[in-house]
């Protein structure tokens, strides 16, 4: 387990325990948290997981793979931290990472 | 009772109906939900089914929407294995096929479409499988091993990423259309030359202009498919998938409008206030198109299901979306955004011999659909100009000097 906060875009904080082997997205959506919609199920086909990852965290989630990269480039407000909640695997060194959400996935 | 004591009662505990119950609740809903599925199983995702799950990429519990927990968290009632009998709109309330009669103050159709049946001699055999449910695709994979054999009778989507898999199992895979090409209703014809060619690489074989006029069978199992010139193509598992039909008879019967699917408005309404549907069951108007159209995608399922939340809930309205669709196939991701309605033109950017490219369909200077393969920044764009009704050049769309972002600035 690794503990995850993941913050909405109001401010509202929710903090889970994920099972490591899940991605960031599914620790979410499995516990009906607002703010990821993960249409297309962790298929990296639709860019609607998008999180702005902690600074500190950036370089424990790692670095997004090229189809990951084309499909943020054109996500609603990204900035230098967004990734895609679907493709970061929870592990252990993730304990503590904190995400925010942005204001819309669609 | 009162009627507001019933609350939101779904039937169909699919992609759409469990996405709807979580809604309602994450939307503040306080009242009741009850969750009917046919299905024996808590609501799950289908599209994996034909894909990662078949070749045992990912686990059961990983298809799962929710957990199991969630739902009895949550206080939604969650009965599987129920079939609904009868509706009826004016005393608002479902018979189940148990007798059991249940009231609503607020009814959600989510019942889904089933496989279109193949009505040939043999369809009956064992071994004659299709692929919608889980218990669907359990049936398959047990049957996908080195040494066996898959016919697909239906070169769609479905077909062709059950062979894809058929192949990562090790097991041999033939597909049989009945057009000169695979997906001839769906995709554009330099897109299917690539899929053919690409599965043909990696041993998949393809019968194609052929008619299939029985199934062939020993000890009441199939071991081949008969097509109409009489060759007969031997296999051990035969998976039918040539389209749906939605599952609206009980809309049908309880008088609500329905075309190739029940009608529903902008907001997942049906000709009933009280009554909304969603998913693939549904006929709805594409304002984007200016035409009404069934459509089968999860896209289509989420968004209907948040038409709907948001109704019940008085929230406001989603923003319209243009719908789009994905498949994986071997190391392809194939993309596509928008229906390829009065189209005029097509560009192509890109090289198919690559494995990365993108078919542009036009109406005017206005894209109506994209087809991506292995291409994402050009799907993405393409969904983003499709929704803008943007002007684009067909120039600057077919060359990859130019990046997409600047095409879509």
């Amino acid at each position: 387990m690794a503990k995850i906060t993941y913050i909405e875009h109001d401010g509202a904080e929710h903090v889970l325990d994920v099972k490591v082997g899940l991605s960031v997205m599914e620790g979410a959506v499995k516990s009906n948290i607002p703010g990821i919609d993960a249409d297309c199920g962790g298929a990296c086909a639709c860019a609607t997981c998008h999180v702005y990852v902690d600074p500190a965290w950036a370089d424990k989630t790692g670095t997004p793979t090229a189809m990951e990269e084309s499909m943020l480039d054109f996500a609603e407000n990204v900035e230098p931290n967004s990734r895609l909640s679907c493709q970061i695997k929870v592990t252990d060194e993730l304990d503590g990472l904190i995400v925010r959400m942005p204001e819309s996935q669609h | 009772m009162k009627k507001s004591d019933a609350g939101v009662i779904i039937v169909g505990a699919g992609h759409a109906g469990g996405t709807a119950a979580a809604l309602l609740r994450q939307f503040g809903y306080e009242h009741p939900i009850t969750l009917i599925g046919e299905e024996p199983l808590a609501p799950y995702q289908r599209p994996p089914l034909s894909k990662a799950w078949l070749k045992g990429e990912t686990d059961a519990e990983t298809l799962m929407l929710k957990p199991a927990t969630f739902y009895a968290e949550a206080g939604v009632e969650l009965r599987t294995g129920v079939c609904v009998a009868a509706l009826s709109p004016e005393e608002k309330t479902l018979t189940l096929a148990s007798g059991e009669t249940l009231d609503y103050e607020t009814l959600i159709l989510a019942t889904g479409a089933r496989p279109r049946p193949l009505a040939i001699p043999g369809a009956d055999l064992a071994g004659v499988l299709v692929l919608r449910s889980a218990a669907d695709a359990e049936a398959l994979k047990a049957s996908l091993r080195p040494g066996k054999r898959l016919a697909v009778i239906g070169g769609g989507y479905i077909g062709l990423e059950a062979s894809a898999s058929a192949r990562a199992l090790g097991a041999e895979a033939v597909v049989i259309e009945r057009e000169p090409r695979i997906l001839a209703r769906v995709a554009n014809e330099t897109l299917s030359t690539f899929f053919t060619d690409y599965h043909r690489a990696r041993g998949v074989d393809f019968v194609l202009s052929a008619s299939v006029a029985a199934f062939e069978g020993e000890g009441g199992k199939v071991k081949g498919v008969r097509l109409g010139s009489g060759e007969i193509i031997p296999c051990d598992v035969a998976l039918v998938g040539i389209g749906a039909i939605p599952n609206m008879e009980l809309a049908k019967v309880a008088g609500l409008a329905c075309a190739d699917g029940v009608i529903v408005g902008e907001t997942a309404q049906t000709s009933d206030p009280d009554i909304y549907a969603i998913g693939d069951v549904t006929w709805r108007h594409l304002a984007h198109y200016g035409r009404p159209f069934r459509l089968e995608s999860v896209a289509n399922a989420l968004e209907q299901a948040r038409q709907a939340a948001c109704a019940i809930t008085g929230r406001p309205p989603p923003a319209a979306e243009v719908t789009w669709n994905w498949s994986d196939q071997y190391d392809l991701k194939y993309q596509f955004a928008g229906l390829p309605f009065d189209v005029d033109d097509v560009v192509l950017r890109g090289d198919p011999a690559s494995g990365k490219f993108a078919i542009f369909h036009l109406a005017g200077d206005r894209i109506q659909a994209v087809e991506a393969v292995n291409a994402p920044a050009e799907f993405m764009a393409g969904r983003q100009l499709i929704a803008r009704r943007a002007a684009v050049s067909r120039t600057r769309l077919a060359d990859t000097a130019i990046s997409m972002k600047e095409v879509a600035a």
